[in-house]
């Protein structure tokens, strides 16, 4: 299998940071917080690999810096150290070691995100089809007749009804709203999509259509997808393979269903204990 | 008060042109970084001048920094010499530049300030034309912050801006910004061609002349150099339109002074609410009028 993403050694402080940081932090020091500086290790040596269509888990408790990986891979967050390299067709391009156009580059062509909260994914004072104008157009699409007819095609397959494409997301319910975020991302079909927490919040029936059409579209575009969430049921249904993480660290990582079935860390044996 | 001090003190009891010479020289300096980076708005530090901020300010000190003894000056306010703005400033730079001359006519001048309007009469060369700027940033409508709008300039990021549009093709069917046009110069920086018509847009690319713009509330100046591309933002399929002033029958309106086909018409409505169509440039109108009635003595 074709290697698309390869992340070595990814750290990141909120603070100045010491050089007792790394040492004084962790699960087995159940914190954090460096009692020296008092920065927050939001992730250490975390390091992983995506392979194309692959989907990956990040799962975890509140804090436990699972967001925080992703925030940096897409260039949201800027990390303190270690590397990552995107395998770009026959080019590699080392993440954090491009300059602020690259990056955007990157991310306007080649990575899709969807958030959570729907405000941080989508512009609320354009309409839903606006939204996916803006995207094509950041990647260099200014043809005004193929704008609309892809974006009315790419809301079409997220199930967002076309009649609806020229309202604001405003008006929309928040599985709808979070469609749209998924149509956006879409829309340069990207071959790396991010999503966080995107069902959180959601109620069950509408949970379970997003989740279909996550796993819809991966079968269809073959789109690479590292899926972060605390839900034991996402991480069943979509991923593969699953990293645990806890106050920064990795502490388990392999395939998902020998994870849920045979957990060998203590905190995932209690997470699965207590989810099933 | 230190008593042996004394102001030094020329007949108007200030220096040449209003400004101190280093206020001009700063804003010369700014103006050849303008040129060099066409459309690059270039901070600079804007003076207070003897009128509010906003009329007209950043204009009058490109002005006031270029202009020597020699020049001619043409002041016009929407088109028209003889308004308000276009008569005070006039005033304000014969009583400050002696040995400087002013006109009416387009062609006389060597140096134009305008306020939203670029003149009929094709410039040349020898001409520098100033527009006065209330709002330099095209990108103010998308991103309030100042800071973020620069790195979008920086990488020539313009997809919100453009989002802006599709929005209004979509609403309204067409683009609706009547004044202001976003256009990319050099192919790089999108500017806000301070408010002229859509009309008058055209008339930057590969303009002869060469085109100042100063802000002086928000302290940025920027050029279009001479023979530079200057292309109103838009979608590949949805060509960019000027104004056209078609009465309902598809016919292009005439100036009702004049009777030019054109120019730019300003559209005026008497007290009884019936409209008629006049000449925006003042100039222009003027000397198609005299045309005409020469033509009409010579035939009669």
């Amino acid at each position: 299998m074709k290697k698309i993403l390869e992340v070595r050694g990814l750290s990141k402080i909120h603070g100045q940071g010491c050089a007792h940081c790394y040492e004084s932090t962790g699960p087995e020091m159940d914190t954090n917080l460096c009692p020296h500086c008092g920065s927050v290790v939001a992730a250490h040596g975390v390091s992983f690999e995506l392979h194309a269509g692959e989907i990956l888990g990040i799962m975890g408790e509140s804090g436990s810096g699972k967001s925080t990986v992703v925030k940096t891979l897409f260039f949201d967050d800027a990390p303190s150290a270690g590397e990552a390299v995107f395998f770009d067709g026959e080019q590699q391009r080392s993440l954090f070691a491009l300059n602020a156009a690259e990056q955007r580059w990157l991310r306007n062509h080649r990575f899709g995100m969807v958030y959570q909260n729907p405000h941080l994914g989508l512009n609320f004072n354009v309409s839903a089809g606006g939204n996916i104008a803006e995207r094509l157009l950041m990647s260099d699409l200014t043809h005004y007749g193929q704008i609309r007819e892809r974006a009315s095609m790419l809301l079409a397959r997220t199930e967002v009804l076309p009649e609806r494409m020229d309202e604001s997301p405003k008006q929309f319910s928040g599985g709808m709203q979070q469609r749209v975020q998924i149509a956006k991302a879409l829309a340069t079909q990207p071959p790396l999509l991010f999503l966080d927490e995107v069902t959180t919040g959601l109620d069950l029936s509408v949970q379970a259509r997003i989740l279909d059409l996550i796993l819809e579209i991966q079968q269809e575009l073959r789109t690479a997808m590292i899926v972060v969430t605390h839900d034991l049921g996402v991480i069943r249904l979509l991923a593969g393979r699953t990293l645990v993480m806890k106050y920064g660290r990795v502490i388990e990582s392999g395939l998902t269903d020998q994870i849920l079935e045979d957990p060998q860390h203590a905190y995932t044996q209690r997470l699965v204990a207590s989810a099933l | 008060m230190n008593p042996g001090y004394e102001l030094p003190q020329d007949e108007a009891g200030y220096s040449f042109g209003f400004l101190d010479e280093f206020a001009k020289r700063e804003i010369r300096r700014t103006l050849l970084k303008a040129i060099s980076i066409p459309g690059y708005q270039t901070p600079y530090a804007s003076r207070e001048m003897p009128m509010g901020r906003g009329f007209g300010t950043g204009g009058l000190q490109l002005t006031l920094s270029l202009i020597g003894p020699g020049d001619t000056l043409k002041v016009i306010d929407q088109g028209a010499d003889d308004s308000v703005n276009a008569v005070n400033l006039r005033h304000f730079v014969e009583l400050t530049c002696p040995g400087v001359d002013t006109t009416e006519r387009t062609h006389e001048a060597t140096l134009i300030q305008s306020r939203h309007r670029i003149p009929e009469r094709a410039l040349t060369e020898q001409q520098v034309l100033v527009l006065q700027v209330p709002y330099p940033d095209p990108l103010v409508i998308v991103e309030p912050s100042e800071a973020r709008r620069k790195v979008m300039h920086g990488e020539g990021d313009y997809s919100r801006l453009l989002t802006k549009l599709y929005e209004d093709i979509v609403q309204f069917d067409e683009i609706t910004i009547s004044h202001r046009y976003p256009t990319r110069i050099n192919g790089h920086y999108v500017i806000d061609p301070s408010p002229i018509p859509r009309y008058d847009v055209p008339r930057l690319h590969q303009s002869r002349a060469l085109v100042l713009l100063g802000a002086g509330r928000e302290k940025k100046i920027y050029a279009v150099p001479p023979y530079t591309d200057a292309m109103p933002l838009v979608f590949d399929d949805v060509p960019f339109r000027i104004e056209d002033f078609r009465d309902g029958q598809g016919h292009r309106r005439a100036c009702s002074r004049c009777g030019a086909t054109d120019s730019f018409l300003d559209e005026m409505i008497a007290d009884d609410g019936s409209k008629t169509w006049q000449c925006s440039d003042s100039d222009y109108c003027n000397e198609t009028l005299a045309t005409r009635t020469a033509q009409i003595e010579v035939t009669a």
